[in-house]
């Protein structure tokens, strides 16, 4: 009897992974490939200024005092335009923020900040994407939580919506 | 009805706007390295590791701006020195099992190596006692 019973286990197991297919099929996949440098210092980095308006960055600028947040963006970059208004507010809340701007050119990052305003206090210029790579940051826009030591403590990939802002803000105090 | 034909047809007619850069690629992007040995280990390096936007494609594959970075990277510090395997762990370090276009064993991914080990052991046993039955039947009946 034992054994009889024991000839259903292949069926059993055939049974559980078809239905676990089954389930991931219906499970949204998530698109984001997270950074793993959550909880380590931010790389060194030195980048020229954006455009000629503001400072190059440095991690020296995102260090000391207060967490601030570094936003990884470009002018080219459909959702950094719907982000635009969050950052903003995020700078209306006394936060400072300082971008870095992929693969862009100086006139290109001028006709974006005139067109859909300046929340940044510097902007470095990242034109090989290097300190993008550096921070595990794998598309734009993304944005860091970096805090007064200079470690990195949150991360947030894709466009600020309105609903982040307090979650952003609550992110911020907790990196205090 | 009329505006509603034209407008579906002006949709249809839309084109996705590409959200890419019109910035020249970075110098070891598409420029070979000039030592071929070096070029070897970073070609050989390139297939191992997956590009971050398309996904399913090798950086040396791949033709996306952010693959011409990381080749990029992967170029000048093999040049500058850094062994192949460096450069991976430099990697993987910041983008997690995910960047490695080749299986890692990780504390996540030994399961996949040790169960069709398990599973052929496993069929071993089970064969070895069937045929040795079968022996030992063979064996009592003459």
């Amino acid at each position: 009897m034992r054994s009889r019973l024991f000839l259903w286990v292949p069926l059993a197991l055939f049974a559980f992974f078809a239905g676990l297919a089954g389930y991931m099929l219906t499970q949204e996949k998530s698109q984001f490939v997270e950074s793993t440098m959550i909880g380590q210092p931010l790389p060194e980095f030195a980048l020229d200024p954006a455009f000629a308006d503001l400072p190059g960055a440095t991690k020296a600028d995102l260090t000391g005092g207060k967490p601030r947040l570094l936003n990884i963006w470009a002018s080219w970059c459909l959702p950094c335009i719907s982000e635009a208004p969050q950052l903003e507010a995020l700078k209306a809340q006394g936060v400072e923020i300082v971008g870095i701007a992929i693969r862009d050119r100086p006139e290109d990052v001028a006709n974006f900040l005139a067109r859909y305003g300046n929340p940044y206090t510097r902007i470095g210029s990242d034109p090989i994407s290097e300190v993008q790579l550096a921070v595990g940051s794998s598309g734009v826009p993304e944005t860091f939580v970096i805090d007064a030591a200079g470690m990195i403590r949150y991360q947030h990939i894709g466009d600020i919506r309105p609903e982040h802002v307090p979650m952003l803000m609550a992110e911020l105090e907790k990196a205090r | 009805m009329m505006r509603a034909v034209v407008a579906v047809l002006l949709a249809l007619l839309a084109i996705p706007v590409l959200a890419q850069d019109t910035m020249p690629p970075a110098p070891y992007a598409y420029n070979q390295l000039d030592d071929p040995r070096l070029e070897a280990d970073a070609t050989a390096l390139m297939h191992t590791l997956r590009c971050l936007k398309c996904q399913s494609q090798s950086i040396a594959d791949s033709d996306a701006p952010m693959a011409g970075d990381m080749r990029h990277q992967v170029r000048s510090r093999i040049l500058a020195g850094e062994s192949p395997d460096e450069i991976r762990r430099w990697l993987i370090a910041r983008y997690g099992d995910y960047v490695s276009y080749e299986p890692e064993v990780s504390s996540t991914t030994w399961p996949l190596f040790v169960a069709p080990l398990l599973l052929l052991l496993v069929v071993a046993a089970v064969l070895l006692r069937r045929l040795g039955k079968r022996r030992s039947d063979a064996g009592d009946a003459a």
